[in-house]
């Protein structure tokens, strides 16, 4: 991963967002013969075997909980959420960065996002999935999922609307919807045109199903520029309101260390975050391996360093907040948990987490760092553990000592634990290597929309 | 939204198609290995004035997408009302051109959010001031303030997917065939050409005329499109 030339003066004036020689034709042959014509690389086929082996390990440790219990893992009475609440909120909050790329930067009309939100979108797909996947096996019996919705049954009961768990299964299965519903209609002219430069037959049969269609009618466009500016309309308080539920699944609790208002803000900046920082991590090599620096330029992955620099910030800032309301709260259990936190049996994590998630980050602010590729993939895969950390601070700490020292405990791990997390881990990236092979992963309308070609010349 | 009701309809629109799916053995053009095979797709340049089966109208193809909302805003102000403009991305003055300027949609959108946002909200209030009354923390039965989240999600969801339905539905798709994809050269746009064309069903259709109107507009051909 050789360090792009070294320009002086700001980005938005030195580097375009696309290269200079994209054409209609160059830029609809290129990305749809990524998945048509090129012959499948090699290191997709390392790639997805790595993953599809730690899918069958998810699938082995599924296995095993379905026929035991949950108590293969090492929760236990005073910290009862640990690694599955630790691991959801991580995976959600990867997703947001994908639907703030596709929604939030379109209505404030970034061009650069047209080459990076398709990737992004079905990053936000996957990390989806696989944090479904915890919440649904930490309940026990996944077989009675159904429960929780609210469904005229014959026991007579109904859910309890006022329970902040409840406003998650809520805004959950709605962000997973509605991240599907935006995602399938920004591919239908893009399989359209797959479909017409398809030369295989099966190719042109499903590619020609799932374009349902279409023909780039005026008519058409109208309504779908239409349905999708609403879409990302709708889709932008969406996700704000789902990471501010997921926050208030602990602050509406009475447990010190999550009962604080700048929950929801700071869960938020935190998920875009760690959702930026693996935006990074996986367009960096995806951008070498495939050849893509004309379409996913350096102007991109500055404008996602910053981002992740900006909300990295609000992160801090929430860090400082939550020991100062420990402190100026003047209540003792408040006050214990952040000095517990900083200097109790977990201090390790803790400050682990400041340096990745703190301190790291400053060396975005130094241009030479933040061009420079490697350091950028690197500072990512930080945050990325950096924000894993955070939850593992939140439930951890907060849960293990709250108010009655004769109901302190301590929490470890067990190998199913970590099995679990790497199995959704692979699931996420065997998901990925799938749609990189089997889809475009650039909007390849969306880039036609932005070259020098598509201006009208006005008489 | 009054404007959808007083377009032109076209055929696309008014569901002629349909019947044809049935009454025609072909598959989809889209999809169907054998459309080379079709007669009508050999034919390479413009026959004017000679008609062979009936016609969905006259194609003309341009090679950028200045030419083609020149074009359609010529054909527009000549008169002929049932017309279409295909691109391989939204083109907003290409729809302005051929006089389609509003859609439903919002309004459908609309809809389909306030009753998402009064189901979820009633659904709650319901089921939890009359069928199943709960004392949870010694709160009202009717909390509405704890009610709020999820009537948001509710309302987001239903307004998704009366987008999404909504603009499938307004388009008529899935709809595997249409007569435009015969056009020989049709394949590419979905690629980099644009295409204009005049459908048989406008009044002041006339089809010798039809054809040297759309050579007027320079493009780069003129082919007949059969239904």
């Amino acid at each position: 991963m050789a360090n792009e030339p070294y320009t002086e003066g700001p980005i938005h004036t030195t580097v375009p967002v696309v290269g200079p020689d994209l054409t209609f034709v160059s830029v609809t042959d290129k990305i749809s013969s990524l998945v048509l014509k090129r012959k499948t690389p090699l290191w997709w086929f390392i790639g997805f075997a790595v993953s599809f082996l730690l899918v069958q390990l998810l699938l082995l440790t599924i296995t095993h909980l379905v026929f035991t219990g949950i108590g293969i893992w090492g929760n236990n009475v005073p910290i009862g959420w640990a690694f599955d609440i630790i691991n959801f909120v991580w995976w959600i909050g990867i997703g947001h960065a994908g639907t703030l790329i596709s929604a939030i930067l379109l209505l404030l009309r970034q061009q650069w996002r047209t080459s990076i939100n398709r990737f992004a979108e079905a990053m936000t797909l996957f990390a989806v999935a696989s944090a479904g996947l915890f919440p649904l096996l930490h309940a026990g019996r996944p077989w009675l999922l159904y429960w929780m919705f609210p469904y005229p049954n014959t026991m007579g009961i109904w859910p309890q609307f006022r329970s902040p768990l409840m406003w998650d299964v809520f805004a959950i299965s709605t962000y997973g919807t509605v991240s599907a519903l935006f995602w399938f209609i920004g591919l239908i002219p893009d399989f359209a045109t797959l479909r017409d430069r398809a030369r295989s037959k099966p190719f042109q049969i499903i590619y020609g199903m799932l374009a349902m269609g279409w023909r780039g009618s005026a008519r058409h466009w109208h309504r779908y520029e239409m349905a999708y500016l609403l879409l990302a309309g709708l889709a932008t308080p969406l996700v704000l309101s789902v990471h501010t539920i997921v926050s208030l699944d602990f602050a509406a609790g009475v447990i010190p260390g999550w009962h604080a208002t700048i929950f929801p803000p700071y869960f938020v900046a935190g998920a875009i975050y760690a959702g930026f920082a693996m935006v990074l991590v996986l367009t960096i090599p995806l951008r070498k391996f495939y050849g893509l620096e004309d379409f996913i330029t350096m102007r991109h992955i500055e404008n996602m360093a910053k981002v992740m620099l900006a909300t990295g910030l609000i992160v801090a800032y929430g860090y400082i907040m939550e020991a100062f309301f420990g402190w100026y709260s003047g209540n003792i259990y408040e006050r214990f948990m952040i000095y517990n936190r900083m200097t109790g049996p977990y201090k390790w994590f803790y400050w682990s987490l400041i340096l990745c998630n703190v301190l790291a980050p400053q060396i975005i602010w130094f241009k030479r760092f933040r061009r420079n590729l490697v350091v950028l993939f690197v500072l990512s895969i930080v945050v990325s553990i950096g924000m894993w950390l955070e939850r593992f601070v939140i439930i951890v700490t907060s849960l293990h000592r709250d108010f009655l020292p004769s109901s302190w405990g301590m929490y470890s791990p067990t190998v199913w634990d970590f099995s679990m997390f790497l199995g959704t881990i692979g699931l996420f990236f065997a998901l990925l290597f799938l749609f990189i092979r089997f889809l475009p992963i650039i909007s390849i309308f969306e880039m036609r929309t932005i070259l020098p070609e598509a201006e009208l010349e006005e008489d | 939204m009054a404007d959808e009701k007083d377009k032109p309809r076209t055929v696309e629109e008014d569901g002629k198609d349909d019947t044809d799916i049935s009454a025609s053995p072909r598959l989809p053009a889209s999809m169907s290995p054998n459309r080379h095979a079709s007669p009508s797709l050999h034919q390479t340049s413009p026959r004017p004035g000679v008609t062979v089966g009936p016609l969905y109208g006259v194609m003309a193809e341009f090679d950028n997408p200045s030419n083609l909302v020149a074009a359609a805003r010529r054909t527009y102000e000549a008169g002929y009302r049932k017309i279409n403009g295909y691109s391989p991305y939204p083109i907003e003055e290409l729809w302005e051109a051929i006089g389609f300027h509003h859609t439903r949609l919002p309004i459908i959108v609309l809809v389909g959010g306030i009753i998402g946002g009064l189901g979820g909200f009633l659904m709650q209030y319901y089921l939890s001031v009359f069928d199943y009354p709960l004392n949870v923390g010694g709160k009202p039965f009717n909390s509405w303030p704890a009610f709020i989240p999820i009537t948001f999600e509710t309302t987001i969801l239903c307004a998704a997917l009366a987008a999404v339905f909504g603009m499938l539905a307004l388009n008529k798709l899935p709809q595997p065939y249409h007569p435009v994809f015969n056009a020989p050269n049709f394949k590419l746009a979905t690629r980099d050409h644009f295409f204009l064309v005049i459908e048989a069903n406008d009044p002041r259709y006339e089809h010798d005329e039809v054809v040297e109107f759309l050579k007027s507009l320079e493009p780069k051909e003129v082919t007949d499109v059969e239904v």
